[in-house]
C-alpha cells in the first residue's frame, strides 16, 4: 500500500511524458501518410477529371467533371501497347534468367568447401566496385552484335552482385550443412543435391530475387536508351518517356485553338498513363511485400 | 586440393553462367578502358587505335573544359545535399515505426510508405514535371490558393537540386528506413524491461537503446554513401535536364553520355568515366580505413 501511494507521482509523471511523446509519434506519422498519399491520390482524380478543371485548380479532393477521354486517347496511341508487351516480355524472361544465373551461383559461393571461392566471391565483388564505364561497355555489346536486339535486355546485365550476396546469406545460415553430409553418404552429387533439396528449401529467397529482378526490368529504361535503336523493340518505359517527358505537341500544333484543346487531352492523357503503366506493380506490390522486406532483412545481417 | 575439385565439380558447373557473364560483359569492357588513353577509332578496333599523344590527352582535355568545373561541382553538390537530407531521415522514420504499437497501424503505415520505391524513374520525373508547371500543376494551383505567383520550378537552375533531393526522399523514405527497422527488431525486449522498471521514458529509451542499436548498420551505409559522392545515378538527373536548368543538373555521369554516345567522342568520353570510377574508388577506400580505425566498422 505504502508502496504504491510513493509510487504513483512518478508514475503519472512518466505518463504524462509518453502521452506527449505517442502525440509526437502518431502526429508525425498522420502527416507522413498525407504527404505520400496525397500526391498519388491526386493523379488518380486527376486521370478522371476535365483536364480544364485540372489546370484551373478545381480538383482538390475528387474528380471535377468526370471523363474517361484521357484513357480514351491512351487506348488510340499503339506505341503504348507495343511497349507494354516488350515490357512484359523482358521482365519475364529477365526474370527467369536472373533467377537461373544468380541463384546456382550464390549457392556455390556459399559453400565452404570450394575451392578457389575466396577468388570467385572477389571476383564478383570487385566489380560492384569498379567497371569499364558506359562506352567501353557499349563496345563490347556491339562486338558481341547484341545491340539492338532482344537479347540485350535480358541477358548481358542479368549477374547482380547483390543478389548473390543476399541469396548466398540465405543459404550459410538456412540450409544446415549435415543435410549435405546426409545425403553425401547417400551418394547425391552435387548437382542433384542442388535441385532436389536446396531448391524447394529456398522459396523464400528465390521469390525475394525474381521480384526484385521483375520490378527493376519493368521500371528500367537505361540499357533500352543506349542499346535500342528500332522502335519496335522499346519497353513501355522508353515509350512512357516520350509522352511523358520529352513531348512537344504545343510545337507541333502552333497555337490555335485546336493546338490549345490537344495540349489539354495530352496533359490528361499523361495522368492516366501514369495510372496505366503504374498500375500493374501497385496491385500486385501489397501482396508480396513480406518477401521484399524478408530480403532486405536477409540482406542486412551481412551486407 | 585436386580431389575436392573434382569430388565438387558440380558447384562448378552451377557456378559458370554467372561467371562467364561477368567476364563477357564486366571484365572485357574494363580491358576496353584503354581506349581511354588511345585515339580509338572504331574500325581499327581497341588494340589496332594508335595510342594517344601524350597517352593522358583525352583527361587533360577534360580537366581543362569549362565543364570540368560545372559537373564535378554539381555532382557533389547533388550528393552532399541528398546526404544531409536523405540520410538522416530514413532513420527518423525507422526509429518512429518503432514506436507504434498497433500493430494494423505500423502494417499500413509501412505498405504505404514502401509505395512510392516501386514508381518507375521515369514515370516520377513525369508526375515531378506535370506537378511543377506552373500554368497547370498542383503546386502552382496551390501557390494560387495561397494568392502567389507559381514558379517555374523545372525551369530554374536554383531550384534543381531541391526538387531532385525532396522528390528522392519522398519516393524512397520509406523503403530506406526498412534496413533499420530490421536492426531495430533485433534489439532484446529484456533491455526495455530493465529500463522500464528504472523508470525510463520512452523517449529515454529511444535515445538510449535504439539509437545506439542503429549506428554499426548507418555507419556501413554511410560509408558507402560517402564512397559515391562522386557518382550519380544518371536516369533521374538525365530526364529532369532541360535547357533552362543545365546550369545546375550537367552531373559527370550525364556529361559522359552525351560525350560518349551523343557526340561519338569514344576516347574523350571513356577517360572521363575512367577518371570518375577511379576517384569514386579511390573515397571508398580511405573512407572505410577512417571507419575501420576510429569505429571498427568497415565493409572488408
Amino acid at each position: 500500500m505504502i508502496g504504491t501511494a510513493v509510487k504513483q507521482p512518478v508514475k503519472i509523471r512518466r505518463n504524462r511524458s509518453d502521452l506527449i511523446f505517442n502525440l509526437f509519434v502518431y502526429g508525425f506519422a498522420l502527416i507522413t501518410l498525407i504527404v505520400i498519399l496525397y500526391p498519388l491520390y491526386f493523379v488518380i482524380i486527376a486521370s478522371f477529371s476535365s483536364p480544364y478543371a485540372v489546370s484551373g485548380g478545381n480538383v482538390w479532393f475528387y474528380p471535377v467533371g468526370f471523363t474517361l477521354d484521357g484513357y480514351k486517347e491512351l487506348f488510340k496511341y499503339g506505341d503504348i501497347w507495343t511497349g507494354y508487351r516488350n515490357t512484359i516480355a523482358y521482365t519475364i524472361v529477365g526474370t527467369f534468367i536472373g533467377i537461373a544465373v544468380n541463384i546456382p551461383a550464390s549457392y556455390a559461393l556459399s559453400r565452404k568447401d570450394l575451392t578457389g571461392r575466396g577468388l570467385f566471391t572477389f571476383l564478383f565483388v570487385f566489380t560492384m566496385f569498379f567497371n569499364g564505364g558506359l562506352i567501353p561497355t557499349y563496345l563490347t555489346i556491339q562486338d558481341f552484335h547484341l545491340y539492338n536486339s532482344f537479347w540485350v535486355m535480358v541477358l548481358p546485365f542479368s549477374v547482380s552482385v547483390y543478389n548473390i550476396i543476399v541469396a548466398r546469406t540465405f543459404f550459410n545460415t538456412s540450409i544446415p550443412p549435415d543435410l549435405r553430409d546426409a545425403a553425401q553418404i547417400d551418394g547425391c552429387g552435387n548437382i542433384r543435391y542442388f535441385f532436389q533439396i536446396v531448391l524447394p528449401l529456398s522459396k523464400a529467397v528465390i521469390a525475394v530475387i525474381g521480384l526484385w529482378t521483375a520490378v527493376g526490368h519493368w521500371n528500367s529504361y537505361f540499357n533500352a536508351l543506349i542499346y535500342l535503336k528500332d522502335r519496335n523493340l522499346y519497353p513501355l518505359q522508353l515509350i512512357l518517356r516520350d509522352i511523358l517527358i520529352t513531348n512537344n505537341v504545343q510545337s507541333a500544333l502552333g497555337t490555335g485553338e485546336a493546338a490549345q484543346i490537344a495540349l489539354r487531352l495530352a496533359a490528361l492523357m499523361r495522368y492516366a498513363v501514369i495510372i496505366v503503366s503504374t498500375l500493374p506493380i501497385m496491385l500486385f506490390y501489397p501482396f508480396v511485400q513480406k518477401y521484399f522486406n524478408q530480403g532486405v532483412m536477409i540482406g542486412a545481417v551481412k551486407g | 586440393m585436386y580431389r575436392n575439385v573434382r569430388r565438387n565439380l558440380g558447384l562448378y558447373f552451377l557456378l559458370l553462367p554467372a561467371v562467364v557473364l561477368v567476364v563477357c560483359f564486366a571484365y572485357k569492357p574494363m580491358y576496353g578502358v584503354l581506349i581511354a588513353f588511345k585515339d580509338y577509332k572504331p574500325a581499327m578496333g581497341i588494340t589496332g587505335s594508335p595510342w594517344a599523344d601524350p597517352w593522358y590527352k583525352y583527361f587533360i582535355k577534360f580537366f581543362k573544359s569549362f565543364q570540368f568545373d560545372t559537373t564535378i561541382r554539381n555532382t557533389l553538390f547533388i550528393n552532399l545535399y541528398s546526404l544531409a537530407v536523405g540520410f538522416p531521415l530514413p532513420i527518423m522514420l525507422a526509429l518512429i515505426i518503432n514506436q507504434m504499437h498497433a500493430k494494423w497501424f505500423r502494417k499500413a503505415f509501412q505498405t504505404i510508405t514502401y509505395l512510392p520505391h516501386f514508381i518507375s524513374t521515369v514515370v516520377m520525373v513525369g508526375i515531378i514535371m506535370l506537378f511543377l508547371s506552373p500554368g497547370s500543376g498542383l503546386i502552382g494551383n496551390i501557390y494560387r490558393l495561397l494568392g502567389r505567383e507559381a514558379p517555374n520550378l523545372m525551369g530554374s537552375a536554383g531550384a534543381f537540386s531541391s526538387v531532385y533531393v525532396w522528390s528522392e526522399v519522398w519516393q524512397h523514405i520509406g523503403w530506406d528506413s526498412i534496413i533499420f527497422i530490421a536492426s531495430l527488431s533485433s534489439v532484446d525486449p529484456s533491455l526495455y524491461e530493465a529500463a522500464t522498471v528504472d523508470g525510463a521514458s520512452k523517449r529515454q529509451k529511444m535515445w538510449h537503446i535504439d539509437i545506439p542499436m542503429l549506428i554499426p548498420t548507418a555507419i556501413i551505409l554511410l560509408i558507402l554513401r560517402i564512397g559515391n559522392l562522386m557518382g550519380l545515378g544518371f536516369e533521374k538527373v538525365y530526364l529532369m535536364q532541360n535547357d533552362m536548368n543545365l546550369k545546375a543538373s550537367e552531373v559527370i555521369s550525364t556529361y559522359v553520355y552525351k560525350m560518349g554516345i551523343i557526340s561519338a567522342q569514344y576516347s574523350y568520353s571513356a577517360a572521363i568515366n575512367m577518371f570518375n570510377t577511379v576517384v569514386n574508388f579511390i573515397l571508398l577506400f580511405t573512407v572505410n580505413q577512417i571507419s575501420k580505425r576510429i569505429s571498427e566498422n568497415s565493409l572488408w
